[in-house]
């Protein structure tokens, strides 16, 4: 009979009706705005980017990105109070708690690909890597096929591990692929002999050797898995308006000098907790996009100057 | 449809939240091919499979041997015998799976000599063999511990004819008690093996990518968490269930005729 | 052969590891065996009600847990309850949970299936006689459980339902798989942090062992206290 389902139509709209809000906001905004709280998703060890101090507190590069999106947001949303919750991710949980809810903004060392435009979106660039491998000099490994027929660690839920699963199979390199949870454990592997290599970003790389007990022992292959990728912020797919405020923010700080002090802050100074300085100056690469900020996936829209 | 669903109301109820259901399903993945070259997800998936049952097999054949071997330690006469049994049961038994693991996996290679460590870390397999041994020594305390109650369960009269028809203890075990007991204990040997089956799944925390590490890699590749787990969760059921009727028909086809062997 | 090893690394992260990691376990076990055991009873009297359809539910519930790896569900729960949350509240957005609350309803949910295995054994194992003499005294179903049957299975069940929760303890080690914090995980991130994993691992086995000893010794004892009554 028509009667009911009408009726039950009628209901469902109603049910449907009762959600939207009044302000008509949507999306992450409008869960900040109910809430009052907004979640950030951080990293143990993807230093200097997103990582714990001493003191078990999240701090990093991108962390201080993300209080930046925090502000424009307490802006936007005109609040008086918005208190900011952490809650620890690893690389292959980052995605689904996104989409669950759990977090609403993943801070850390997170490629933007077109892969993964399919489930999240990114704000602006903040980082361009590329993908090698570390090793002790002692082992004398110098390209990807000298790593045929070894055990090589890398990071579950990473492009780095597909990266490497990809190349082994096309290059028919025979390699046994150890997956660790997290950045750490991986560089643990090759510390502790074994693993032969551990396949990361080599930013993180570069940190890694950095903080390890003995930098010298170590070399990061000049061979590279890909080119240089985009690192972005993570936010939930199909949230326009969230995005917006975001893109606005992180563009504001990278156009402005602050970008580039924050930027001195974590690659050219000293950094918690042991005082490592990563000596690295920013590249062209990252220098033009700083200027023009992008959230482009393809690395080959990143030029230098 | 059922009647349920034919309430427009509850169907409505029930779909409700259906508008920021942030996920993207997609259940053609299984047929996509898998970034590590070996064919699709589902060959994954497979390849997850066969290496669960192989490691739960292989893990299973030290628990029953080192089991049954302790079980029997426990019911002998001898007081050292007993003890030792009863050490070994506590040991395996008050320590979690995943911490025996561990401890196998990254603590023997650092506290034996440097080269055998070296030899140990190096070795290809290696989470393979750590977890059939880990798994095996575990299970071995609770395979010990139901040998046990299958002897203890057996009429006092058994072991007293033994003795009195001129057996020596070995004997006895041998050819009168085992037989018996293990058919009594096939029922809970058999629940034992599908923990057997199901603990393989912690050997992923030591780099065995089996059936559960699998899923997660298929999660993590294509970002399809819940059709990956669905997956993983019906080869699990379906593993169960052979088990659990080959198991009932190697009951039948031992069973002693006449012997009341508790169900 | 162990000149090497810096044991000091244990004392000075005690804190930590006790009062993060420690209580996280035990906080775990204690609300998960309550609710487990709950939900358990629940299940057993929904089996044992008669019931077909129901009967039935429960028998299904129970068979599909018990066939999973403790691990998987872990996995499963994780993705998986927030979006129950916005399902069961008819939330707009998925809801916000922590990985307590989510390891919380994991073990709940999982160890029920064994808890009313045990605690349908128990009340089967209760003789026919009590709650055919409680309806002659005119009780309804619900006081006949409440008041003669279930305190009678848990008495006798005690012991077993002691040993599961044990069990439990153990497993909550698990949800290291999750890089949540339990006194497992506590350890392992000073393992990592410091290099310094033969420490911390036989640290934290050894502190397993310890209270799993204690706590079956402790249920032996009770076990030879507590007579099986008929």
């Amino acid at each position: 009979m028509k009667s009911p389902r009408l009726m039950g139509l009628a209901l469902a709209a109603a049910v449907c009706a009762g959600q939207v809000d009044a302000e008509e906001l949507t999306g992450t905004l409008r869960k900040i705005k109910e809430t009052g709280v907004i979640t950030i998703g951080y990293r143990d060890s993807s230093i200097p980017f997103s990582y714990l101090d001493d003191n078990q507190k999240p701090i990093g590069f991108a962390i201080d990105i993300c209080y930046r999106i925090v502000d424009a947001v307490k802006q936007e949303l005109k609040l008086d109070k918005l208190e900011v919750e952490f809650n620890p991710v690893t690389s292959s949980a980052r995605i689904p708690l996104l989409a669950n809810g759990t977090i609403d903004l993943e801070c850390g060392s997170t490629t933007n690909n077109a892969d993964r435009l399919k489930q999240v979106s990114f704000t602006n660039t903040h980082f361009l890597t590329a993908t090698r491998f570390v090793s002790k000099k002692s082992s004398n490994l110098k390209s990807i096929d000298d790593l045929k027929g070894k055990s090589v660690a890398s990071t579950s839920g990473t492009t780095n591990i597909r990266q490497l699963t990809e190349a082994n199979a096309a290059r028919s390199l025979g390699i046994n692929i150890i997956p660790a949870k997290e950045h750490a454990e991986s560089f643990l592997m090759v510390e502790t002999d074994r693993a032969v290599a551990a396949v990361l970003d080599d930013i993180l790389l570069a940190s890694f050797v950095a903080g390890s007990k003995d930098p010298d022992a170590y070399v990061i292959s000049g061979d590279a898995f890909s080119r240089p990728e985009p690192y972005g912020i993570m936010l939930r797919r199909d949230d326009p308006a969230f995005k917006k405020v975001a893109d606005a923010a992180t563009a504001a700080l990278f156009q402005s000098a602050d970008g580039q002090k924050l930027y001195d802050k974590w690659f050219m100074q000293k950094i918690p907790p042991k005082g490592l300085n990563l000596n690295t100056p920013i590249g062209s690469e990252l220098k033009h996009e700083f200027a023009k900020p992008s959230d482009s996936p393809d690395p080959d829209s990143y030029k230098a100057m | 449809m059922a009647w349920p669903l034919r309430e427009p109301g509850l169907a409505a109820w029930l779909w409700r939240t259906e508008g920021f259901v942030n996920y993207h399903w997609n259940w053609r993945i299984f047929w996509e091919p898998a970034p590590n070259g070996t064919g699709t997800y589902l060959d994954m998936l497979l390849s997850g499979l066969v290496l669960t049952i192989e490691t739960a097999l292989c893990a299973w054949i030290i628990a029953l041997v080192t089991g049954s071997i302790v079980g029997v330690l426990r019911t002998l006469p001898s007081k050292t015998a007993s003890r030792v049994g009863f050490a070994w049961v506590e040991f395996f038994r008050n320590m979690p799976l995943l911490v025996q693991l561990f401890i196998w996996f990254f603590v023997l290679p650092e506290i034996v000599p440097n080269s055998w460590g070296l030899w140990l870390k190096q070795m290809p397999n290696a989470p393979f063999y750590t977890a059939v041994i880990g798994i095996g020594l575990f299970m071995s305390a609770r395979v010990a511990e139901q040998t046990r109650a299958g002897i203890n369960s057996l009429p006092r009269g058994q072991k007293l004819a033994a003795t009195a028809l001129g057996l020596t203890t070995a004997q006895t075990y041998r050819y009168v008690l085992l037989p018996m007991t293990f058919r009594i204990i096939m029922p809970p040997l058999t629940s034992e093996f599908l923990s057997t089956i199901k603990n393989t799944s912690v050997a992923i925390t030591i780099g065995l990518i089996e059936l559960t590490g699998e899923a997660r890699a298929m999660q993590e590749f294509s970002f399809q968490v819940f059709e990956a787990f669905t997956a993983a969760t019906v080869l699990y059921l379906l593993v169960n269930i052979v088990v659990v009727i080959a198991m009932r028909y190697l009951e039948r086809a031992l069973a002693v005729p006449g012997y009341i062997s508790g169900k | 052969m162990f000149a090497n090893f810096d044991f000091d690394v244990i004392r000075r992260s005690l804190g930590y590891l006790f009062f993060d990691g420690m209580t996280f376990t035990l906080t775990l076990t204690g609300l998960s065996a309550l609710g487990g055991l709950i939900f358990g009873t629940l299940i057993a009297l929904m089996r044992l009600s008669g019931l077909k359809l129901v009967g039935r539910i429960a028998g299904l519930y129970v068979d599909l847990m018990r066939s999973l790896p403790l691990v998987l569900v872990i996995f499963w729960f994780y993705f998986l309850v927030p979006y129950i949350g916005q399902w069961l509240t008819g939330s707009s957005r998925p809801i916000h949970v922590g990985a307590f609350v989510s390891s919380l309803v994991t073990f709940i949910l999982f160890e029920a299936a064994y808890f009313s295995e045990i605690m349908r054994a128990g009340i089967q194992s209760i003789s026919k006689g009590q709650p055919a003499a409680a309806q002659a005294l005119g009780l309804t179903y619900s006081q006949t459980m409440r008041y003669v049957v279930l305190p009678q299975a848990f008495r006798n069940m005690l012991p077993v339902l002691l040993t599961q929760t044990i069990v439990l303890f153990q497993d909550t080690s698990l949800v290291y798989v999750l890089s949540i914090p339990d006194f497992l995980g506590a350890a392992s991130k000073v393992a990592q942090r410091d290099g310094r994993l033969v420490e911390m691992y036989l640290f934290a086995a050894l502190v397993y062992f310890i209270i799993s000893c204690f706590a079956s010794f402790g249920v032996r004892r009770l076990q030879s206290r507590i007579a099986f009554v008929h």
